[in-house]
Formats: C-alpha cells, sequence, structure tokens
C-alpha cells in the first residue's frame, strides 16, 4: 500500500520537524533519568494488606470467602451450593484436585462460545492481586471469565501485593500475553451516576482468599 | 490534508449555543448532578492516594519524554506489534483513517461492526463513513448506546450521557428496541442494554476500539473500561481494528503502574474501574486472529509543533477537567460543539483545526485555574489557554475584518497625543447624537457589544490634558503679570 508508506513518511517527519529544537538527547537514558518518587513497595504488613483486599474488593460488591491450601476443593463446593450451582467453566490450568466432585465441569479449551454464554459460572485462578485497588489480574482465560454470569477467582495469599507498581514487577515476565485487571464484578453509573453492577461482563464476582 | 473533529468545523461559536443551552433547567440539573457526584468520588480517592502528587509529576515527565522522541516511540510499538502478527496503518487526517478502517472492514467482508467507546472515532466521524459504506456500526458502551440510538451527541468525554436523565433514557431505549414496556430504573435500563447487545456480541465479526494506551516495548494495547463491552469486542470476534492517536504510545508496560493509577481515580473516583485489557498482536490468546492498529495524526503533530501548547497532548481524557469547570458545569458539553468539550476541549479543537476553527472556545474559560490543578498529568490548561487566545487575535489581526482594523486605526491614532487630541475632539462633535441624561447607553455597529451591559460617560468638553495646558498658562501669565 504505497498510500499507507507515504501517511508513515508524513507522519514521521512531522514529528521530526516538530521535535528538531528539543532533539539530540539519548532517549534510553532520559528514560531511565525519569524521577519515581511515587510510592513502590508496600509499608503495610502482610495481615493488613490481606485485610485491605478483602475490604476494597468488598467495596466492590465483590463476595470474600476465606480457605486454607486443603480446603479449596470444599469451599468451592460451599460457594457454589450457596448459589444454587451444579456446573461451571473451569480454566485450563486450574488444578484438578481443587474441585470437588458432585458437579459438572468443563474446561474452557472444551466449551465453544454458546457453551460459555449459557454457563452458570467460570472458575480460574490469578497469577497477581492489588489490595491498594481491590484488583485480581488474570493471565488468558478471558473468555470463560467473561461471558458466564458468575465468576469465581481462587486467589492464593502470596499472589497478593499492596502497590501496583509491586503487581506490575511480578507481571513483567507475562506482559506480551493478554492480561485482564478484574476489580469488582462489571459495572456501569452511565445513567445518573448510578452504580449498577453487571451491564455486559459477570454480575457476580466471588473471590476465594487462600490462606498459606 | 483535512482535519475533521466530529461536526465542530460547522459548530456555532461557544457564547451562542451556550446562550441557549443556558435555558434548558433539565440539561443543566443532570449535568449539576452527574458532575457534582464525580467530583465527589474522586476528591474521595484522590485524598486517600498519598503519592497523588508524584505520580502526577512522573506521568507529566513521561509523557513529556515521550512526546519529545514521539518518532522513535512509534516505530517501536509499530515493529514489536508487527512482530506479534498485528498490522500497523499510519493515517494522516479523519478521511485517510475512515478509508483504511473502512477498507479493513470490506476486506474482512464485515456489514456490522461492534465498537467499544473511543472518542477518536467519534473525532474523525466515523460512524458516518461506515454508514456512507453500507456497514453497521454498534456502539457497545452503554452510553454511548443511549447517544447513537437516541441520535445524540456525546456530551462529555467519559460519561457521553450524563445530560440525559433516567427518563429520557427509557423514552429513547423503548422506541430504538422496539420494547411496549420498560421502566425507568436504571437497573431495567442497563438490563435492557445487555440483553439488546448480548447477540451482537456473539455473532458480529469484527470489533472496534480505540486505545488508552500503546505499549511501545511490547506493542501491546491497553482498554480501560467498565461495564464488560470492551472486553467483549476486544476478545470475541475474529477481526480486531483499534484506532489510536499517535500521542497515545507510551514507552513500557512498566509505565502502566503510573496511568493505571492516576486514571480511574480522576475519570470516575474510583480506586481502579473494573476492567483493563491488555493484549500484544495475536496468537498468545484465545482472542482475534486478526489484528489491525490505526495510528492517527489529524493536526496533532501542528500541536506538537508548538512548544507552548505540546502539552496539550498529554491528555489521557479522563474529563476531571470538565467535571470541575464552573463553565462546563453550567452549560454541559454541546455548548463546545466539539466531542471535545470542557477546558480540554477548548485547548484541544481549535488546535487541532490549526485555530481555523473553534476560535471561540478559548474564551470558554474563567481562567480560574481549577482545571489544571485537578489534572493527573499537569496540563497547564489556563496557560495554554492564554496562549491560545494570543493566537486568535493574532490571527484576527492579519486579516481584513472590521475588528482588525479598526484596532490597527486605534493604534495609529493612540500612539502621538496630537492625533490622539484631535481623535477626542472629533469625538464630542461625534458623540452628540447618542448621549440623553448625561449617559450614552447606546452605541452603534459594533461598538454596541460594549453599551450592550453598561451605560458610559460622554466624551467631556474638555480633556484633561486641554484643561491642563490652559491651567499652566494662565498660572503662567499670573505669576508674569
Amino acid at each position: 500500500m504505497p498510500e499507507a508508506a507515504n501517511a508513515r513518511e508524513a507522519i514521521l517527519n512531522r514529528i521530526r520537524t516538530a521535535n528538531n529544537a528539543a532533539k539530540a538527547t539519548a532517549h534510553a537514558a532520559e528514560y531511565q533519568a525519569i524521577e519515581r518518587s511515587y510510592q513502590q513497595t508496600t509499608n503495610l504488613d502482610r495481615e493488613t494488606t490481606l485485610q485491605r483486599f478483602k475490604d476494597h474488593l468488598h467495596e466492590y460488591d465483590a463476595h470474600i470467602f476465606e480457605a486454607a491450601p486443603d480446603t479449596i476443593a470444599t469451599t468451592i463446593a460451599e460457594v457454589l451450593k450457596s448459589l444454587n450451582q451444579k456446573s461451571a467453566i473451569v480454566a485450563d490450568n486450574f488444578p484438578v484436585e481443587a474441585l470437588p466432585a458432585g458437579f459438572s465441569w468443563r474446561r474452557e479449551s472444551e466449551s465453544t462460545t454458546e457453551q460459555l454464554d449459557t454457563a452458570e459460572g467460570g472458575i480460574s485462578a490469578c497469577e497477581v492481586a492489588i489490595a491498594h485497588t481491590g484488583t485480581i489480574i488474570l493471565r488468558g482465560s478471558r473468555k470463560m471469565t467473561l461471558l458466564p454470569d458468575r465468576f469465581l477467582c481462587v486467589v492464593h495469599e502470596n499472589q497478593i501485593v499492596d502497590t501496583v507498581p509491586e503487581a506490575m514487577a511480578r507481571l513483567e515476565q507475562y506482559k506480551t500475553e493478554p492480561l485482564t485487571f478484574v476489580s469488582g464484578p462489571s459495572a456501569t453509573a452511565d445513567i445518573e451516576m448510578t452504580r449498577i453492577r453487571g451491564v455486559h461482563g459477570p454480575r457476580f464476582l466471588d473471590v476465594i482468599v487462600v490462606r498459606n | 490534508m483535512t482535519i475533521r473533529v466530529g461536526e465542530a468545523a460547522e459548530a456555532p461559536s461557544f457564547q451562542k449555543a451556550a446562550f441557549k443551552l443556558l435555558d434548558d433547567a433539565q440539561l443543566r440539573k443532570n449535568v449539576r448532578h452527574a458532575t457534582d457526584v464525580i467530583t465527589g468520588k474522586r476528591a474521595i480517592v484522590v485524598k486517600e492516594q498519598q503519592d497523588w502528587q508524584q505520580l502526577r509529576a512522573t506521568a507529566s515527565a513521561i509523557k513529556q519524554h515521550t512526546l519529545a522522541h514521539l518518532d522513535e516511540y512509534l516505530l517501536q510499538f509499530e515493529a514489536a506489534c508487527t512482530a506479534d502478527g498485528g498490522h500497523v496503518h499510519w493515517a494522516s487526517d479523519a478521511d485517510e483513517a475512515n478509508r483504511i478502517i473502512v477498507d479493513l472492514v470490506k476486506q474482512y467482508s464485515g456489514k456490522e461492526v461492534i465498537k467499544v467507546k473511543t472518542m477518536t472515532s467519534d473525532e474523525i466521524g466515523l460512524n458516518k463513513a461506515f454508514e456512507a459504506n453500507g456497514i453497521h456500526p454498534h456502539e457497545t458502551d452503554l452510553a454511548d448506546m443511549i447517544v447513537q440510538l437516541g441520535h445524540d451527541k456525546p456530551s462529555h468525554i467519559v460519561v457521553p450521557a450524563l445530560h440525559k436523565n433516567r427518563q429520557q433514557v427509557r423514552e429513547i431505549f423503548m422506541e430504538a428496541m422496539g420494547l411496549a414496556e420498560l421502566s425507568d430504573k436504571p437497573e431495567d435500563l442497563t438490563n435492557a442494554a445487555r440483553r439488546y447487545l448480548r447477540d451482537k456480541f456473539l455473532n458480529v465479526n469484527i470489533g472496534f476500539s480505540g486505545a488508552n494506551y500503546l505499549l511501545a516495548d511490547t506493542g501491546g494495547v491497553c482498554v480501560v473500561e467498565s461495564e464488560g463491552n470492551g472486553r467483549m469486542c476486544v476478545t470475541l470476534p475474529e477481526v480486531l481494528i483499534t484506532l489510536a492517536g499517535i500521542e497515545k504510545v507510551i514507552p513500557s508496560f512498566r509505565d502502566l503502574e503510573v496511568f493505571l493509577q492516576l486514571l480511574p481515580r480522576s475519570a470516575t473516583g474510583e480506586r481502579m474501574n473494573p476492567y483493563n485489557s491488555l493484549w500484544t498482536g495475536i496468537g498468545k490468546g484465545n482472542g482475534p486472529q486478526h489484528f489491525h492498529v490505526v495510528l492517527l495524526d489529524n493536526g496533532r503533530t501542528r500541536i506538537l509543533a508548538d512548544p507552548e501548547a505540546r502539552q496539550t497532548l498529554h491528555c489521557i481524557r479522563c474529563g476531571a477537567c470538565l467535571n470541575t469547570c464552573p463553565v462546563y458545569r453550567q452549560t454541559g458539553g454541546h455548548a463546545y460543539g466539539s466531542i471535545y468539550a470542557g477546558p480540554i476541549g477548548a485547548i484541544l479543537t481549535p488546535q487541532l483545526f490549526d485555530m481555523q476553527h473553534s476560535q471561540s472556545l478559548p474564551y470558554a474559560s474563567s481562567l480560574c485555574g481549577a482545571c489544571y490543578e485537578v489534572c493527573p498529568v499537569k496540563i497547564n490548561i489556563p496557560e495554554v489557554l492564554i496562549h491560545l487566545r494570543g493566537r486568535v487575535v493574532r490571527e484576527q489581526q492579519s486579516g481584513a475584518n472590521i475588528e482588525a482594523l479598526g484596532m490597527k486605526a486605534m493604534a495609529r491614532i493612540f500612539s502621538s497625543s496630537r492625533s490622539f487630541e484631535a481623535a477626542q475632539r472629533l469625538g464630542h462633535i461625534g458623540q452628540w447624537p447618542f448621549v440623553s441624561e448625561g449617559w450614552v447607553k447606546h452605541l452603534p455597529g459594533m461598538l454596541g457589544n460594549w453599551t450592550a451591559v453598561r451605560d458610559m460617560r460622554p466624551l467631556p468638553k474638555q480633556s484633561f490634558r486641554s484643561w491642563w495646558r490652559e491651567h499652566e498658562k494662565a498660572k503662567k501669565e499670573n505669576a508674569d503679570a
């Protein structure tokens, strides 16, 4: 497409002309020199961080549950039973031993879009979670955590950091993968600034925090 | 090159449009309510973020640095995105971008497109271009949907339908969706939107998005949203087209730790918005198999060329300056005649046009500085407003309009005391038809703008200077005598 190539050159030339005066510095060194005096690491202890994570998620209308490493499956069973849920789509990398018996599971890669759309819920783990903002960060599993009306996420204590920079540092190695930041159920405030849960994504977010 | 910013080139002046809108009590009530709610929520979460000023300073420094090396960062983004299977297109203006996007949709035999909220697509008038080519765009953000189905225009960068209340939304939905019954509860209205769009999300094959950030180091894109419509559009279709202004690039993935802390708190008063989607090219996920990015100039390089105003390009479209602006809070967004309303719109729109249109916008401000105070990337909007007012005046002076000629004549008269005094004498004689009861209440022509809102005293019989001369002369004569 010669036209496109022209626009590219034209835009780059206009930028270079506009920047003429500002040039000359090496951009890598200049970037490194940018001052970052905002808070990088937490000054909270472990317990306070966990409490903050739960409080902030709670404020987004998420439901929080706690489990020990060996009670994940029973906790999942309790949560689903309380919701009258009998089945779910499960993330491919979710450990099979954490799935309780007596429910019907389907792996995400074996599910069609239609099955995802009509599923009762989705269950996945997360990569990192941020207490400061009440955020869960998912690697992949984009559709199965979006289409069903319920999303249940299992978060291990050691995945929870306090600050956003701490989370970004952990995500650095996955930065070219599809990542989704989830902070509460889908919501809108477009009508009279009234917060409504669940527009297009899951209306319900349940989080199980696993204590080590 | 033809720059388009929605329909701003044809819009009436701000003052004219505002005059009319100020009469709309319902609109003012809606705008006041919405802006009060957001500013209240924002204040709370900004106060709680103790390193807010440090984050602002870093964000501003990152933006400044990126703009100074914009060519390099765009090329880096292009290389990385392409390496991961994406295609990068460049568009000098709105028409070129529309052409590229419409051609892509045709190439993939698309008849419908699902769209995530993007101001940039409104800027280039993309929906019109789609419709002219038989392609049906579906806006999927709730507010954008209200605007689209109501054949309306957005009035806010973040909450485009904040000028509508629930009753008005109900009417729009009932008519457009063919519903016989619908309550005006926001829950029910939201549910109606969910049902209406779910089928589109599952079946439309082409998604279209804007970008909050383009990441130069990974070639990735970040979209920030609340409803999940964005996630639907960027993951479900087979084809994804993303339109982004060239200023949306930031150097690295890590920089998101700054912007993702500033944007949600500024925009909606949340610690974090419900969903952020990040993806790079294609292939690493179960998302679209064809990915195209269109990089748009449309006047941005002109802004870059003005050292005093280039900070305009730092904008991350949070809308905080709109919510806090005493002018916007009275008029709402439509008075600005542009899809970019409020203080940021008042500096962005005329600059995109290289000051050829929207010249009234730099005057749509009391220069109180509230916008600068809340801006998460520290754009000194009042400073840019004054700078642009200067450009407007200089532009007008170079023209042959009556005001410019009048000002030039005035400058000549004021430059010598003899011509000044001659003019005063002439004025004293010429003013008699307009003097009544010791006041000048109505002046003809352009001078009438002055007397429309104030009376003035007529020119006195004798000026002070002439009295002084006589006085001194008489004193001297008395002394001599």
